[in-house]
């Protein structure tokens, strides 16, 4: 009877000693600098201002997720159309929301109102239409749905349309051989098994986008980063309370990375279950020899 | 002789300058079994998509049960009908594919209950029943909860006669069933395709196995180039061919 010795890899924990004496070494020379003000981040952390902002940025995470992955849905389809124009407009919005700075597109919405003084509503080229004054629609709030949304919208549609593509063309035809619609076909055979293509990429872009509406402070919408910036430019502590911000933006996004671990085990169910039936197997074959 | 269940009446199709249906004239009886063999690219595939309309045609006119397929005739003009209508059609014709096509996201159960739940609108409790009741007719019983990916081809390829079946089909379009199967499992796939047709069902089968098409088909029809060049009983076919080509295919594929 053996008895088996794993080898020892003394490299890798020769480097894993050394890691954690730098990272502790590192924090110890953090959490001693007075500069970097931790008092007044403990001070400031559940700040009423602070909060308000970490809940509108949160908000907006969700409102203009919503957006993107509604309009990236039907634009991915309307790309995939064998009509040309109904392909062409929508590969034409893809190109021009995906080519411009999304901080260029918040602003030129925010500032709408010195294109279009006027924005009516109506059918082209009759008398039916309705009209307000630009700025009493376009608030900030609006402008910010708008230009993260849109934008998320064409980020979105390459995402869903990869996924699309990932299932293989026979199952579409299955659904229609038994009598599916178009559209009930891809409600129900495609799309589910698009997800799991599709979920991890979104799961970036929401991470991506809690971070990016921080750009709205440029429109002096009042989100996280903005009341951050509000405090400390009348107490000068800017340091602090951008470690304040930041430590919201981690725990933030931490949930979300939880929730898409969540939602992708949830769409991976055909799969995993095959791997528990592998295990099976492959015990009851070890039992039998 | 009571009236047919398919009838092609100078069926062409062609894609771009090829024509790949030439003219094609075939009946099939109901409860007849009728195999349709050929070389690759003979266009027996296609033959057999028309049926459903997966494959729209140019010219001629394709009947299922005294039903038009895929138009709607006002005198000398045929309307492609609407999409809902002509799935309304598909639903009664049921297509067992080569690659099986299960819904890798469905149980073997769900695969044979989604359409009838969500197309026939049947109760799911009715639907599931006879689910189980065409699963374990197809020897699958133990295997109802399983995923596609847990299964052989030859299981999943008779959960797709399943799942065909559970809409109670007028005719069952078969294309090359038991073509992407190890050779151990393709009799599995026949034997529940041969208590099939001893039970009565109308059965076209795009087929490369001529000792199927001998033992269960009433009749063998032979494409080559788009068209049908020889169609008969499979010992007419078998024993006195007509042409060159079905003899060199005969003994190629045997």
């Amino acid at each position: 009877m053996l008895t088996y010795v794993p080898a020892k890899p003394w490299g890798s924990r020769a480097a894993a000693m050394l890691l954690v004496v730098l990272i502790g070494y590192f924090l110890l020379s953090i959490a001693g600098n007075a500069n970097f003000g931790w008092d007044v981040v403990g001070n400031y952390l559940f700040d009423s201002r602070i909060l308000s902002g970490l809940s509108l940025t949160i908000w907006l995470t969700i409102v203009t997720m919503m957006i993107g992955v509604i309009l990236g849905t039907i634009c991915a389809i309307m790309a995939m159309s064998r009509n040309i124009v109904v392909a062409t407009v929508a590969n034409a919005y893809i190109w021009f929301f995906r080519g411009t700075p999304v901080l260029v597109q918040l602003i030129f919405w925010y500032n709408l109102g010195a294109l279009f003084p006027e924005l009516s509503l109506g059918i082209p080229f009759t008398s039916w239409w309705v009209s307000v004054p630009t700025n009493t629609v376009i608030a900030p709030v609006t402008a910010a749905i708008l230009g993260l949304g849109l934008n998320e919208g064409a980020y979105m549609s390459e995402i869903i349309r990869s996924g699309l593509l990932s299932v293989d063309p026979g199952q579409r035809q299955a659904a229609r051989a038994l009598g599916m619609t178009n559209g009930k076909a891809l409600r129900r055979i495609v799309l589910p098994q698009a997800m799991t293509v599709i979920i991890p990429p979104t799961g970036n872009q929401t991470i991506g986008m809690l971070k990016t509406t921080s750009l709205v402070s440029v429109i002096s919408l009042s989100d996280l980063l903005y009341s951050a910036q509000t405090i400390y430019s009348r107490n000068f502590q800017t340091i602090p309370l951008l470690i304040v911000a930041c430590i919201w933006y981690l725990a933030a996004t931490t949930v979300l990375s939880v929730l898409q671990a969540r939602i992708e085990r949830r769409f991976a169910r055909s799969r995993r279950d095959l791997g528990v039936t592998t295990e099976i197997t492959s015990a009851g074959q070890v039992g039998s020899s | 002789m009571p009236s047919p269940m398919i009838v092609f009446d100078r069926v062409s199709k062609s894609y771009g300058g090829l024509t790949v249906l030439h003219d094609i004239n075939l009946t099939v009886a109901p409860g007849e079994v009728i195999s349709l063999i050929g070389p690759s690219g003979s266009g027996k595939s296609t033959l057999l998509r028309c049926i459903n309309h997966l494959e729209p045609i140019d010219s001629g006119s394709i009947t299922v049960d005294g039903e038009l397929i895929g138009y709607r005739q006002e005198g000398d003009l045929a309307f492609e009908l609407s999409e809902k209508q002509i799935a309304r059609q598909r639903a009664r014709i049921g297509m067992v594919f080569q690659n099986f096509n299960l819904f890798g996201h469905l149980t073997a159960l769900e695969n044979v209950i989604e359409a009838p739940i969500h197309v026939l609108g049947i109760p799911r409790r009715d639907a599931e029943e006879q689910a189980a009741e065409l699963l374990t007719r197809v020897g699958l019983a133990q295997k109802m909860h399983n995923y596609p990916r847990m299964l052989s081809g030859g299981q999943q390829q008779r959960v797709a006669i399943a799942r065909a079946l559970a809409m109670k089909p007028k005719v069952v379009l078969f294309d090359e069933p038991t073509s992407a199967l190890d050779p151990e499992l393709v009799d599995e796939v026949l034997d529940v395709m041969r208590a099939l047709a001893e039970e009565g069902m109308t059965m076209v089968v795009v087929t490369h196995e001529m000792s199927f098409a001998r033992e269960v088909c009433n009749r063998v029809a032979f494409m080559e180039a788009g068209r049908i060049v020889e169609c008969g009983s499979p010992a007419e076919i078998a024993n006195d061919p007509a042409f060159r080509r079905t003899r060199a295919f005969l003994s190629r594929v045997q």
